[in-house]
């Protein structure tokens, strides 16, 4: 970040991650919630282009934007009926909440305080695919293919179970 | 050749020579938005008069004829009854996503849009990983379309929500795939780059099979993912009256049309600018005079003419073929496209791997 309108673009993300995540948990209805959180998801996208890291962004876009969401929109279109309004809170429950996030918030601050972070915007061009992707696909030091692996086994067991279950009727 | 990055660069240097680098961003990301919307809406436009001819052809009528010489001035006249119809307050829906789903197909759309090379140097978004940043936008553009369907609160409209739902998730994969059997060909995403490695000859030349194999595929898939017939249930009128768009009114229904007929413009314009070569002319190699007067013709020319071929072939079937059942789509996706385009994609990592492309 180290112009003007860079900063302001940044703030700007910035705010509306926080604000739409807020409206995310606090809307009684379960589509608008989808829908907020799809608004969080495209400012983090913002963030990734203006790191100049355009290939995570699309990433972003693509999965969460043009799957994830959709899954959800989806089942909830499935499930739901229209007049479905989650009931009000005990107020027990929201203090346990807000304490819990409290923690989690503390948590966040300490952990981002203490750490000794990398230069805080990345010097140079986009990311050449060529590098991402020998990265992601290469067996020797820091390239990723053995996770890749493991991560869509992962995913495999998850079709075949999501497929026993809807099977079972 | 004339390259547009001469226009672009000297109002770049005129508005750099009086304003502060800040300003100079903002002015021109206005400057950029205006002219694709108005790029947008009279392409728009002319898609409307176009598939509205074709189809009187096609049907044995004249078409549009009242309104200027040969019914030019019809979509205008439409565009403008659009504008001042009255935007219907609908009771018992969800207003805030009713009203916002209209703006998510067209963002998607308008994005989308943005990606496309129109002519030499007049470009607006060039990432490195141009193509794929182009798919993953127009994907938005489906949440926008359940959104509708759900909001309106009538059953026609969700059930048409839902199969276009189930219709372009199901086709993504296709269009993703065959676009993949290019990347592989290209070695790259970029569009620029890729538009400039068919300078010797266009790719559907070039890749010979596994090529044309993955036009035909693109071009089933382009239509169906933008909802046209014969894939158009989303919005069959014999059986859900419009679909998902039937409780629109006004512009907001109008924001529908103008994204259907601009997402048919952004499918052919994919298509032209991966397998036809987008604005670079038609040359063979070694022959320089031909190539040379090729040059000539202007590089928007080629791109547009290239564009209308495309959508002529797409608005051709639409009238050609009955539209299809859901079972029936479904399975011509998941049964035969998504396998014959894995084999094709090897055959392509084949022939480049051995080098037996042109």
């Amino acid at each position: 970040m180290n112009s003007a309108p860079q900063e302001a673009v940044f703030y700007i993300l910035a705010a509306t991650i926080v604000v739409f995540s807020v409206m995310t948990v606090t809307t009684r209805r379960i589509l608008r919630s989808a829908t907020y959180l799809l608004f969080v998801l495209f400012a983090t996208a913002g963030i990734y282009f203006q790191l100049n890291y355009s290939f995570l962004g699309a990433v972003q876009l693509m999965i969460y934007a043009g799957g994830i969401i959709i899954l959800y929109v989806f089942s909830i279109l499935l499930t739901s009926t229209d007049k479905d309004k989650a009931t009000r809170l005990k107020n027990s429950k929201v203090m346990a909440g807000l304490l819990t996030a409290l923690a989690g918030a503390v948590l966040c601050v300490f952990i981002t305080l203490t750490h000794n972070f990398g230069p805080s915007h990345y010097i140079g061009d986009e990311v050449p695919m060529k590098v991402i992707g020998t990265a992601l696909m290469g067996t020797e030091k820091y390239q990723y293919l053995l996770p890749f692996e493991a991560i869509s086994v992962l995913i495999l067991a998850c079709i075949i179970g999501g497929i026993i279950i809807a099977r079972k009727r | 050749m004339f390259d547009f990055s001469v226009v672009t660069h000297w109002i770049d240097g005129l508005l750099r020579s009086f304003l502060p680098e800040a300003a100079t961003i903002v002015v021109e990301c206005v400057l950029i938005g205006l002219c694709l919307l108005v790029g947008y809406a009279l392409i728009a436009l002319a898609l409307i008069y176009a598939e509205r001819k074709i189809c009187a052809f096609f049907q044995c009528r004249l078409g549009p004829n009242r309104v200027g010489p040969y019914g030019l001035c019809q979509p205008f006249a439409d565009m403008f009854k659009m504008l001042t119809k009255e935007i219907i307050e609908i009771n018992h829906v969800d207003r805030f996503l009713f009203n916002l789903a209209p703006f998510m197909v067209i963002i998607a759309s308008v994005l989308a849009f943005g990606c496309l090379p129109f002519a030499k140097g007049l470009q607006v978004i060039d990432f490195n990983v141009g193509i794929f940043f182009l798919i993953a936008v127009s994907s938005i553009g489906i949440v926008g379309i359940l959104l509708a369907g759900w909001a309106s609160n009538n059953k026609y409209s969700l059930i048409g929500a839902m199969r276009s739902g189930a219709q372009m998730i199901s086709y993504e994969l296709s269009i993703g795939l065959s676009i993949m059997t290019l990347v592989v060909f290209a070695g790259t995403m970029q569009i620029t780059e890729i538009v400039e490695l068919q300078n010797d000859g266009w790719f559907i030349f070039r890749g010979h099979i596994p090529a044309i194999i993955a036009f035909v595929i693109y071009l089933v898939a382009g239509t169906a993912e933008t909802n046209r017939g014969p894939f158009d249930l989303p919005e069959a009128e014999s059986e859900l009256t419009a679909g998902y768009h039937t409780e629109y009114s006004g512009m907001h229904f109008g924001f529908f049309y103008l994204a259907e007929y601009l997402n048919m413009f952004v499918v052919s314009g994919v298509a032209s600018t991966l397998f036809l070569g987008g604005w670079m002319p038609f040359h063979v190699p070694g022959w320089e005079g031909f190539n040379h007067v090729m040059d000539y013709i202007p590089s928007i020319i080629w791109f547009l003419g290239k564009c209308a071929v495309v959508m002529f072939i797409i608005m051709w079937f639409k009238w050609t073929f009955p539209r299809l059942r859901i079972d029936q789509l479904l399975r011509l996706e998941w049964k035969y496209l998504v396998p014959l385009n894995l084999f094709n994609l090897l055959l392509m990592v084949v022939v480049v791997v051995f080098n037996l492309h042109f």
